[in-house]
């Protein structure tokens, strides 16, 4: 496989932790293969920084296959960069061209405080789940699994929503900073199976509360979050979640 | 289980009744359009008009007050958003730009807050002009009316109102262009391919409200009150 190589500019934010204050550092890459990800052009600008023993730059990454969602940059403006249904660490070089600036920076949310550079703390989310995105089951041996027939509508729905990842792209590229896509996908996920129908509205009403505890902006219909979401979650999320808490409202 | 405020002060309790205030409001719009325009009917069409909504006694200020309890929750739930999404994001991006695709960022839906406050402010001089405005006795059918007709020509003859209300409807337009589809959303429409469609038509409406609108003050002041559909001058 042939490739060619080009020369890139980094406009990276550096912050020590979530206390002190960030700033920008430019960084100039040469031999930038068309091939590489956009993490393992972070890599090698890594590798450059160590042996000039200076400090590497912090970024949040696990699978580098797409499903894990630990990766979420903001590049030039966009939450995992310029391609749609694509997570950071499946975005290549070949996107950008020869001397090109890339500006990177962390998902700005007061609800996810960078802890150094661009790696946030995303527990927020995890506090959401703790909530209500669960099923209560008895353990024990595992039942049957055909004793509850399921909709097969219904599963592929809830299937869609199930693909979140988590990885806050949603709240990142959201001019209010909102986490409805996220805590959306993750009641109407559990609300659409019957394993989550004991607990639909009791979920609902407490991730909800729990998602503007947090101190998520709310929801203004921008889309923004179904266009950056890696797996394309629709923002009828949003609108399963409102009909789900206004039911729990109306149901006793 | 919140209680009812409690709920109505929710993320989604908020987008809800922004939602349903909305969509009064838009109702609301759609009215007060189909009476602007009887100004191109009958002589004494829009006084006829005007005579009828204030025969309406009790009714009319049960419209008045349910009108302004939508104006003060809409305004009042739009400002709270806008000035929380500033608290959620300390920390702005320096550089930040939409992706596209599905997303519903534009002029539009990103001057929501701005549109509606001019809306908010254009409304106060609204109602001093023409609902508060002095106007002469005329005899229509047999009974005196307020000639409410002469004070709009005259008001639109005046450029600066002209042009400010032709100015103001275009932001009205811009408002109802994100806001119809919106409040659909929020009213927690689910359909993808309905959303679209939604999307499409609300736009088309929002632009044909604000074209109903701002032709009367622009007829008025360029054909000096004389237009033919207006009679010509009497």
């Amino acid at each position: 496989m042939s490739s060619s190589t080009m020369t890139i500019h980094l406009k990276i934010w550096r912050q020590k932790n979530s206390h002190s204050k960030g700033r920008f550092e430019t960084y100039t890459l040469d031999q930038v293969d068309e091939h590489m990800s956009f993490l393992e052009m972070l890599d090698v600008l890594n590798e450059q920084l160590i042996m000039e023993d200076g400090d590497p730059v912090e970024f949040d990454y696990d699978c580098r296959e797409g499903i894990c969602g630990s990766c979420n940059l903001v590049i030039n403006g966009k939450a995992h960069g310029p391609k749609h249904l694509t997570a950071v660490c499946q975005l290549h070089m070949r996107n950008y061209n020869d001397g090109d600036t890339v500006v990177i920076e962390p998902a700005r949310a007061a609800a996810f405080p960078v802890i150094k550079d661009l790696v946030v703390d995303r527990t927020a989310f995890d506090r959401i789940i703790e909530a209500g995105g669960y099923v209560s089951v008895k353990t024990g041996s595992a039942p049957e699994a055909n004793l509850i027939p399921v909709n097969q509508k219904k599963a592929n729905q809830a299937f869609d929503f199930a693909t979140c990842i988590g990885c806050g792209a949603c709240v990142a590229a959201c001019p209010n900073s909102s986490a409805s896509l996220f805590t959306g996908a993750k009641i109407a996920h559990l609300n659409k199976l019957p394993q989550g129908q004991p607990e639909r509205n009791e979920r609902v009403l407490a991730m909800v509360d729990q998602m503007q505890k947090e101190g998520f902006g709310d929801c203004s219909n921008f889309a923004e979050c179904e266009a950056v979401c890696p797996v394309g979650i629709s923002i009828s999320a949003i609108a399963e979640m409102r009909r789900d808490y206004m039911k729990a409202l109306f149901d006793d | 289980m919140p209680s009812f405020i409690e709920a109505a002060q929710s993320q989604v309790g908020r987008k809800i009744l922004t939602g349903i205030t909305g969509f009064l409001l838009l109702f609301f719009i759609i009215f007060h359009l189909a009476g602007n325009l009887a100004i191109f009917g009958d002589e004494h069409d829009m006084n006829r008009y005007s005579a009828f909504l204030h025969d309406m006694g009790g009714l009319l200020w049960l419209a008045r007050i349910g009108l302004i309890v939508a104006f003060g929750l809409h305004a009042w739930i739009g400002i709270s958003i806008w000035l929380k999404k500033r608290k959620a994001r300390s920390q702005a991006y320096n550089v930040y730009s939409s992706k596209g695709g599905a997303s519903k960022q534009g002029l539009s839906s990103r001057s929501m807050a701005l549109t509606g406050i001019i809306l908010l402010i254009f409304l106060v001089f609204h109602i001093n002009t023409f609902a508060l405005g002095d106007t002469e006795t005329v005899i229509v059918d047999g009974r005196e009316m307020e000639d409410l007709r002469s004070l709009v020509i005259e008001t639109f003859m005046n450029p600066l109102y002209a042009f400010g209300y032709t100015f103001v409807m275009i932001l009205l337009g811009a408002h109802l262009g994100h806001g119809i589809w919106s409040a659909f959303t929020s009213l927690t429409m689910k359909s993808k391919q309905l959303s679209a469609a939604i999307y499409s038509v609300g736009v088309v409406l929002a632009f044909l409200i604000a074209i109903g609108f701002l032709f009367i003050p622009l007829y008025i002041y360029f054909t000096g009150g004389c237009g033919e559909l207006l009679g010509g001058c009497t």
